[in-house]
């Protein structure tokens, strides 16, 4: 059953997209990503105009993380402090991204530079996080019991501004987290996605976050940035597609409540390196693409549209 | 309503371009009132549930054309789309990647183009009468914005995605004739038609010599719900962006609702 979208201009198979979004959500609700670095491409491949793919998908982050953190924040999972410091480093970091997006379009090398972010970063988070989680994995099976320290301590605990955030349990400089969240966000702004692929990792081996909290936390910074995002675009091109949007989220906040459901009944380690392959696979897709003679080396682009 | 409106304001538009070029050819006025043309709809609403749509472009040919010696003339049907400016960019080799390494800005690049004839253009007239009038996609006349010897290349590039899209096409639907001098054929426009002004073009040949050309406007626009929708974004985009964000936030919340009773 096909459908028009008024922004995107084009019709769709409303079954396909709201297949995706379902899927789509159903991952993010597991592994508390919000699933953008998926749901971008996928866009993108079924037609929609990149431009409007990212601003849309970021409207339907909105609804995605939104019904995540509640799932969560009834189970207690929410580092409310810890998420409002990310977001002050988020907002900065995503004017930041923006300008630095702005700047590399007028180039001509924005989509070139978009894939390669996204084959670096989730190269070697992928990477990281498969190893770490497959040696967890094995050290349980094999019932070697090592007892770890709470925390251990970098030249990073030494730094000022200390701040204690008693849910994830820790006592550390707020620059840390808000340097977190100016990278985060100037990721996301020129990635187009939220930002929880590269948050989530973050907190769980830099800060040194407990698992339980990190999603819950991550979900809820990322309702604010990509709403920001959303807004940012809307204003300025004109490219969120609210029918693409509703859509997307009509069938990914279902995908989320089952997703979260999953996510809840797996154990942490399965969870990251789940995640980890994940995050391989588009990464490969991505890299392959790059190396690949394209089909046709020829791109069209719109100009003063 | 707005589709007879159109109808009934739309004069006979000639190619008064083409008009100069076309004398020096043939004595005959275009205004001799040979060809007498019209289109089933001026005017196609793209609504929510729009999946393309067909038109019948169809007229008449003047008697005494038509029963004169050869049985009737030659008639090709050209509809172009609203003109952009693009960048065409290609790509290079670098280090194992292939990235962008040229670029070249190319006006006129008509959105959509269709071409019907009662048989193969180069049967109905010479080359350079098709070059002339723009007939067929490898003929549209692309300006590019910096002139360059692989120009060409470019704009070869354009026809070649376009026609892979399906906005391009060449001789994809046919001209009938009925009797001696009735002809009717059909255009179809795909789902991912840009919206816009376009303009339909029929041109009478005979023996390969123009008789006469007449142009008229077809219109392609948004309506209904989706339209309501496109115009808000335009017009009030920050309002546009606080509704998006608003809508994504009850959408989370009645679907964590929902999923809470269960």
């Amino acid at each position: 059953m096909p459908v028009y979208l008024p922004i995107a201009e084009i019709s769709v198979n409303l079954f396909l997209i709201l297949g995706m979004g379902g899927a789509v959500g159903l991952l993010s609700g597991m592994f508390g990503v919000g699933g953008g670095f998926l749901m971008t491409p996928l866009l993108i491949f079924t037609g929609i105009p990149p431009a409007v793919a990212v601003a849309t998908g970021a409207n339907q982050l909105v609804a995605a993380s939104v019904s995540g953190v509640l799932a969560h924040w009834r189970r207690g999972n929410v580092d409310l402090k810890m998420g409002t410091v990310l977001l002050v480093g988020g907002v900065i970091g995503s004017f930041f991204g923006t300008w630095i997006f702005t700047l590399l379009k007028e180039q001509g090398q924005v989509d070139l530079l978009i894939s390669i972010s996204y084959v670096l970063f989730l190269g070697v988070i992928g990477g990281l996080m498969l190893v770490e989680s497959i040696g967890a994995l094995i050290r349980r099976k094999q019932g070697v019991v090592r007892r770890k320290k709470l925390h251990q301590h970098y030249w990073i605990h030494g730094l000022p501004f200390k701040m204690r955030f008693r849910k994830s349990k820790l006592y550390i400089s707020a620059l840390l987290p808000i340097g977190l969240g100016v990278l985060v966000g100037i990721l996301s702004a020129i990635m187009g996605v939220g930002g929880g692929f590269i948050m989530v990792p973050a907190m769980i081996y830099l800060l040194g976050m407990p698992t339980s909290v990190v999603i819950g936390t991550s979900l809820f910074q990322i309702i604010f940035v990509t709403a920001n995002v959303t807004f940012l675009h809307s204003f300025a091109t004109q490219t969120v597609d609210v029918m693409l949007a509703l859509l997307l989220m009509s069938s990914a906040v279902i995908g989320a409540q089952f997703g979260t459901r999953i996510g809840a009944k797996l154990r942490g380690e399965q969870l990251r390196s789940l995640l980890a392959l994940l995050v391989l696979a588009v990464c490969l897709k991505l890299a392959v693409d790059l190396v690949l003679r394209p089909e046709d080396l020829y791109t069209i682009g719109l100009l003063g549209g | 309503m707005k589709a007879s409106l159109i109808q009934h304001s739309q004069a006979l538009l000639f190619l008064l371009t083409f008009t100069g070029t076309l004398l020096a050819h043939t004595s005959l006025s275009r205004a001799d009132g040979s060809l007498v043309t019209d289109i089933s709809s001026h005017l196609i609403s793209v609504t929510s549930d729009f999946t393309g749509t067909d038109l019948l472009l169809f007229g008449t040919v003047r008697g005494d054309i038509a029963s004169d010696g050869q049985e009737h003339g030659d008639i090709i049907v050209v509809i172009r789309g609203p003109e952009t400016e693009v960048i065409v960019r290609k790509k290079e080799r670098i280090a194992g990647i292939w990235a962008n390494t040229d670029a070249l800005e190319i006006d006129k690049v008509p959105g959509f183009y269709a071409s019907a004839s009662n048989r193969p253009v180069r049967e109905i007239t010479s080359g350079n009468t098709l070059d002339r009038l723009r007939i067929g996609p490898e003929r549209i006349a692309f300006r590019e914005l910096e002139s360059r010897s692989d120009a060409v290349d470019f704009k070869r590039a354009i026809v070649r995605q376009r026609q892979a899209e399906q906005l391009y096409t060449d001789g994809q639907s046919k001209v009938y004739f009925l009797g001696p001098s009735l002809f009717r054929t059909t255009i179809h426009f795909p789902a991912n038609v840009p919206v816009g002004t376009y303009t339909a073009e029929f041109y009478l040949f005979k023996n390969g010599d123009l008789i006469s050309a007449q142009s008229s406007p077809l219109f392609i626009k948004k309506s209904g719900l989706g339209r309501q929708i496109y115009d808000f974004a335009q017009n009030h985009p920050a309002w546009h962006g606080l509704a998006a964000i608003i809508i994504a936030l009850i959408a989370g919340w009645v679907a964590s609702a929902i999923f809470r009773k269960e």
